[in-house]
């Protein structure tokens, strides 16, 4: 990052750590929340299907895993910070389960197994906790909203930031290597094995950490939900639109998204699903890189003149 | 108790048949165009609402409607394949198999949620005048439909294998999932045959489908559950193996219900992916399979 770069980035997290201060309108912040919440999502997947560029079907896995593990240590009695790492560190467990046998053979197994990890999950959670869970009365009396902004600020800056540092680090270098040529990156003593799983690890990891920011905004909710497989949809999604495999395309991706579903008011989850469904198909096919790519050819038509 | 096991024993075959039906059709897709659709599930949901509303319209038998049901399927695969896989044959394996599998999931997705718009999301079934009917051997009971069904899915394997093992089409197909440039170069269209295959799996999606509606039951959501049953029965069963795959289902099917009545049928969901795992660790090239997958 340049200078300037550094201080648009200053600027914008001051305005949005003044956000809850300035605006007093509670659906104002609740939409802030969910574009913070599908930020970090969309960002964590593409740690992962980005930046080592294999696809994992499963990521409400781990945001599932990381609600369903944060709400019940933090409703038992916990304070919130550690229930919130041991949700982000189960969502690693669930997702080392699978990736480890499935890393060590090339092909479509690790897609597999993701997508059977997270319908197993979806469909066993909504058989053993139908119930609905709600916060207790104590815990609404005093519930705000402030605090559930800021933690989904916090998980959504880290995210980010994790995924800057490792772009700019070694291992990041081997990650990026192993997409592009496998076989390449392993003769120059880049093991694959080890940094599909380090980007697996991160990926789950945040996912988890979203999970847990969920649990403890969400007032009422039934456990099933968070499992399914539109959650995994919405972050792939989100990256592709804006620009899979970079920094700041998921962060494009995820506003672009929240806000597109406010104005055409697609709150039904099956409309939205099939409108940015057909969006989604239409960037993969037709423009790979989202709307970065789109932006970078734009920049570049003018810098030629 | 030893009559539950075996009760159990003959639903898990029934139904496993009907996974090996569907993912030998994910399998043949597979192995041929190395598209993974993940969106297979659905086009078996479609042929379930084929044969559903064709009964309930016109009152048409669901086994006299089965060609119905495949034509149908025929279509929608030629659509969808026109549409967007179709796009995806020039682009390198590793690109192709990712951006299949998106796309997949994205049609997945849009398929199910249109299914629920039009359809609404009660579970449907077809009950005819012999639905109920059920014949008696040693204590264990056979449903007449499921038995049926499992019949007919032997038959089409059956069909299915000779087609490529007689037929010069057949042989066009199974010479492109050996090699598709040596293929190529023996003047085999492959955009005929990765049409074809693709067309044909989703032919048999919907046969399963149809079959699916009339001993089980049909709802929109469905499609990733028997998706992600294939998928595994197909790991299971050995990348490329058609045989092999068939038996796979079986086994997965056998698994499910005894481990099921074992352990409690609240986790029997999760046979399926323990199962993906040990495969995956033990025997990666599946349990019938003969090389690397």
């Amino acid at each position: 990052m340049n200078r300037i770069q550094i201080v648009v980035v200053l600027l914008l997290i001051a305005i949005l750590l003044a956000v809850p201060m300035a605006i007093k309108s509670e659906s104002t912040i609740n939409l802030a929340v969910y574009v913070l919440l599908f930020v970090s999502l969309a960002s964590s997947w593409n740690i992962l299907g980005g930046l080592s560029g294999q696809t994992n079907l499963g990521h409400a896995a781990f945001f599932g895993a990381g609600t369903l593990v944060t709400r019940t240590l933090w409703l038992s009695g916990w304070n919130i910070f550690p229930s919130l790492l041991a949700g982000g560190l189960v969502a690693v467990a669930l997702a080392l389960l699978v990736g480890i046998p499935a890393f060590r053979l090339r092909g479509v197994y690790f897609a597999i197994g993701t997508l059977a990890l997270s319908q197993i999950l979806y469909i066993t959670v909504g058989n053993t906790l139908p119930m609905i869970s709600s916060l207790p009365a104590q815990d609404l009396a005093v519930y705000q909203l402030a605090p559930r902004y800021y933690l989904f600020l916090g998980v959504a800056l880290l995210t980010i930031g994790a995924g800057y540092v490792l772009v700019n680090s070694r291992l990041g270098l081997g990650i990026m290597a192993v997409r592009e040529e496998e076989d390449a990156a392993e003769s120059l003593g880049v093991s694959a094995l080890k940094h599909k799983l380090l980007a697996l690890s991160i990926s789950a990891f945040f996912g988890g950490l979203a999970g847990g920011g969920f649990a403890f905004y969400h007032v009422g909710y039934y456990p099933q939900l968070t499992f399914g497989p539109e959650w995994t949809f919405d972050s792939m999604m989100m990256a592709y639109i804006g620009g899979v495999g970079t920094i700041v395309g998921p962060i494009i991706g995820a506003v672009f998204f929240v806000i597109l579903r406010e104005l055409l008011a697609l709150n039904l989850a099956e409309f939205h699903v099939i409108v940015f469904g057909t969006l989604f198909i239409l960037v993969v096919l037709f423009l790979p890189d989202g709307m970065i790519g789109v932006l970078e050819k734009v920049r570049k038509a003018f810098a030629r003149r | 108790m030893l009559e539950a096991y075996a009760q159990n024993l003959v639903y898990g075959i029934l139904v496993g048949a009907l996974y090996g039906l569907t993912a030998v059709g994910l399998s043949l897709v597979f192995g041929v165009t190395k598209f993974l659709n993940v969106s297979h599930g659905e086009f078996l949901m479609f042929g379930g609402y084929a044969s559903f509303w064709l009964f309930n319209l016109w009152k048409v038998d669901p086994f006299l409607s089965l060609p119905a049901a495949i034509v149908f399927l025929l279509a929608i695969g030629a659509l969808f394949y026109k549409l967007l896989f179709g796009r995806m044959v020039k682009l390198a394996e590793g690109v192709k198999i990712q951006n299949t599998l998106l796309i997949g999931f994205g049609l997945s997705l849009i398929l199910q949620n249109l299914a629920l718009r039009f359809w609404t999301a009660d579970t449907r079934s077809i009950t005819t005048f012999y639905s109920g009917a059920v014949f008696a051997f040693a204590g264990v009971r056979f449903p007449l439909v499921r038995v049926a069904s499992m019949v007919i899915a032997l038959v089409v394997i059956v069909a299915l294998q000779l087609f490529l093992r007689r037929t010069y089409t057949g042989k066009a197909l199974r010479a492109t999932v050996e090699n598709w440039e040596a293929a190529t170069l023996m003047g085999i269209d492959i955009q005929r045959v990765y049409l074809l295959s693709f067309v044909m799996g989703a032919a048999l999606a919907g046969v399963a489908g149809a079959l699916v509606s009339v001993g089980y039951t049909i709802d929109p959501a469905m499609g990733m559950g028997w998706t992600l049953k294939s998928l595994v029965v197909m790991v299971l069963g050995g990348l490329g193996s058609i045989t092999g795959t068939f038996i796979g289902g079986l086994v997965l099917g056998i698994t499910e219900s005894v481990t099921g009545l074992a352990l409690g049928f609240t986790y029997r969901e999760v046979v399926g992916l323990v199962l993906f795992i040990l495969v995956l660790i033990f025997r990666p090239q599946g349990l019938f399979g003969t090389k690397e997958g």
